[in-house]
């Protein structure tokens, strides 16, 4: 089998996510080095505050300040941190129950190694130098060897210039292969050919190939070398210019019907005014200096096709 | 179930799954899907048109593409239309809604399947992305994390302790071997830490692969399947996603969903759990008070192939598969999502009287 073609890819994300009033008040506290609690019904409270009960779905807003100070509930030894984790250097995972909260935040511990922290242990905030109102505000935990004593006091929750929203920053790396049967469809592509694959069953030729006819649901397999002529379908004019496409609007985007394939792909239309593109035009590929693909597709002259012609394939 | 009116019997007739690998480079999702849904179309006689309802159960994040799942779609024959749904979830979720769909009479036969592609990407960072995004996914702690942090409760609580764990590993990929499909089999090195306490042995393979099902109503899962594997409950339940405000060393969510399910009228002889890591079969037995008599995956469970979407819905296929070959009478099926077990679906599968 020849190699199946890889490649990587990244995907970015920054999601701008807006606050309620409780998760606002309790980032905008962190940047001012208070951390809110929020209280349930029941005479609970919860650190991270959220803005329902758990158990009863109420909505709670009941803000109170609790301590910087707390005690480890359960931890995990990270000797490997990975992209984006709070620390750089070998850290303890912690869920930590602050003085005065009677639920554990999820955040690091910074101890020299696993022998340094236990279930039960004393730590306190260490705030990061430069903060903005968000869970990164708290750099991390440290040992801190003072017993808890703090009684969680009610707050109002309002601080100046509060923060109402984040940006959520995202990054997967992938190494992609798109299989098979796009392997074939990219590799003649590199070769200035268009490979398709017939059904074994309804016999109908699907460019580009995915491995599967979509219609009877079985593999596809037998090559077929379509084009390189085919037909325009139909058709649109582009107006809107896209970010980093380096070409001049208006431009025609058209589904093409290449010459033995039974379903049209799409590409843009050159080398003709905007308004003379029509149905039924025939059209061939054509490729730019080492290009892996067809840059636009532009008119052969032939007479156009009749409608009876590619009607199916609208 | 209860109530006045009683349901239609339904039932599990068909179960395929691939076999699951590291990689996969060579096939497209839907390349590696086809195989199975044609076993178990095979299996039953069934044409993709005798088939009522269709749904899926897949990640976009996994794919690093957007509705990823329409490209799967090709394998099963969309045209012309079908009635189909996706979940953006463990197939698990999607048999549930198949099996929903089945109980309000519109259908009589249902195709569930579900797939899921590790390879491409980091499944660690991955399953980040799940997580609540204002206090947690931003310190990025992956999959493996949260479950240390688990286990490290349960060790202190003094419900296991690492020895105990590595013997969780060993009988599960032993288990595994008597399982062709399986990723990781026989004797296996517990191996370093990942994130302790948690050793390579204690974590799944990462891989990739897929299942498909077909469930059947009444009289049409009779003449489909020789025994099928009715099933006599079902039930999903979440837990708070707060991590910290969750008592990580029980899973109360799959008590629930055991009890609504009907699992505690009488006892079960097989148990499939969807513990991804072996402290999670610690809770999980306990949740479900599981004695030792009950034989707990003897696929192998997930820590022998973990194809993530897929891996919930292989245990509803791998307890119904025992029930159809008759090595089991009563069997229940556990599937998980979220991290520290955080979503748990339990099902309670029986065959007929022999
Ligand atoms: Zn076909």
């Amino acid at each position: 089998m020849p190699e199946i073609l890889k490649a990587p890819l990244v995907l970015e994300f920054p999601f701008t996510r807006s606050l309620g009033p409780v998760q606002s008040a309790f980032l905008s506290g962190l940047r001012e080095r208070v951390v809110l609690g929020v209280k349930t019904g029941d005479g609970r409270t919860l650190v991270p505050p959220v803005e329902y009960d758990p158990v009863t779905a109420e909505e709670i807003r009941d803000l109170v300040e609790v301590g910087a100070t707390g005690t480890v509930t359960t931890w995990a030894w990270n000797h490997e941190p990975r992209r984006g984790q709070p620390l750089g250097t070998p850290f303890a995972w912690v869920l930590v129950r602050l003085d005065g909260a009677d639920t554990a935040l999820l955040h690091a511990l910074d101890v020299p190694g696993p022998d340094d922290v236990r279930t039960g242990m004393r730590v306190r905030v260490r705030w990061a130098e430069e903060r903005t109102g968000a869970i990164t505000d708290i750099a991390c935990f440290e040992p801190y060897d003072g017993e808890e004593g703090h009684q969680p006091a009610a707050h109002s929750g309002e601080f100046e210039d509060m923060v109402t929203g984040i940006v959520a920053e995202a990054r997967l790396d992938y190494v992609y292969s798109p299989g098979r049967a796009q392997t074939d469809y990219i590799r003649a592509l590199s070769e200035q050919r268009t490979v398709g694959e017939r059904c074994p069953s309804c016999r109908k030729v699907y460019v580009p190939p995915r491995g599967a006819c979509p219609t009877c649901g079985v593999a596809t397999a037998e090559h077929v070398e379509v084009g390189p002529r085919g037909t325009v379908t139909t058709f649109c004019i582009v107006n809107i210019k896209a970010k980093n496409l380096d070409i001049e609007v208006p431009y025609v985007y058209a589904h093409i019907a290449l010459d033995g394939a039974d379903l049209a792909l799409h590409g843009r239309i050159g080398g003709i005014p905007y308004d003379q593109v029509r149905m039924g035009l025939r059209v061939e590929a054509v490729w730019s200096e080492g290009g892996r693909y067809p840059d636009h597709y532009r008119p052969t002259g032939e007479p156009d096709a009749d409608y009876d012609v590619y009607k199916e394939l609208l | 179930m209860s109530g006045d009116a009683t349901p239609r019997e339904i039932a599990v007739v068909a179960f395929a799954q691939t076999d699951h690998r590291r990689t996969t480079d060579e096939l497209s999702e839907v390349e590696m899907l086809m195989p199975v849904l044609h076993g178990v179309l095979e299996q039953t006689g069934l044409k993709t048109a005798d088939i009522g309802f269709t749904c899926s159960g897949s990640s976009d994040y996994l794919a690093g593409r957007a509705f990823s799942f329409t490209l799967a779609l090709d394998g099963v024959g969309a045209w012309p239309p079908i009635s189909e749904s996706h979940v953006e979830m463990d197939g698990a979720w999607a048999l549930y809604e198949a099996w929903v769909k089945l109980l309000t009479g519109d259908a009589d036969t249902a195709l569930v399947y579900s797939y899921g592609k590790s390879s491409p990407g980091s499944v660690r960072d991955v399953l980040t992305r799940q997580l609540d995004p204002y206090y947690v996914a931003p310190l990025w702690p992956d999959a493996v994390a949260l479950a240390a942090l688990q286990a490290q409760a349960l060790i202190d609580a003094g419900d296991t302790d690492e020895p105990a764990l590595a013997a969780v590993a060993a009988r599960s990929r032993t288990d595994a071997s008597a399982n062709s499909h399986a990723q990781v089999r026989g004797s296996v090195p517990q191996g370093d830490y990942v994130v302790r306490p948690l050793r390579t042995g204690d974590c799944p393979p990462v891989g990739d692969g897929a299942a498909a099902v077909i469930l059947a109503a009444g009289d049409r899962a009779r003449e489909l399947c020789e025994r099928p594997a009715w099933i006599r409950g079902i039930d999903h339940r979440i837990e708070a996603h707060g991590l910290g405000v969750r008592e990580l060393t029980d899973s109360p969510s799959t008590r629930l969903a055991a009890e609504k399910a009907g699992v505690f009228e009488r006892p079960v002889d097989t148990a499939e759990l969807h513990a991804p890591f072996t402290a999670q079969e610690v809770v999980l037995r306990k949740a479900l008070r599981l004695g030792d008599d009950v034989r707990v995956n003897p696929s192998g469970g997930a820590l022998a192939a973990n194809p993530v979407m897929a891996a919930g819905l292989i245990r509803v296929g791998e307890a119904a598969a025992r029930i159809h070959r008759g090595e089991s009478d009563r069997a229940l099926a556990h599937a998980t999502s979220g991290p520290c077990l955080q979503q748990n679906l339990v099902a309670v599968l029986e065959g007929d009287p022999r």
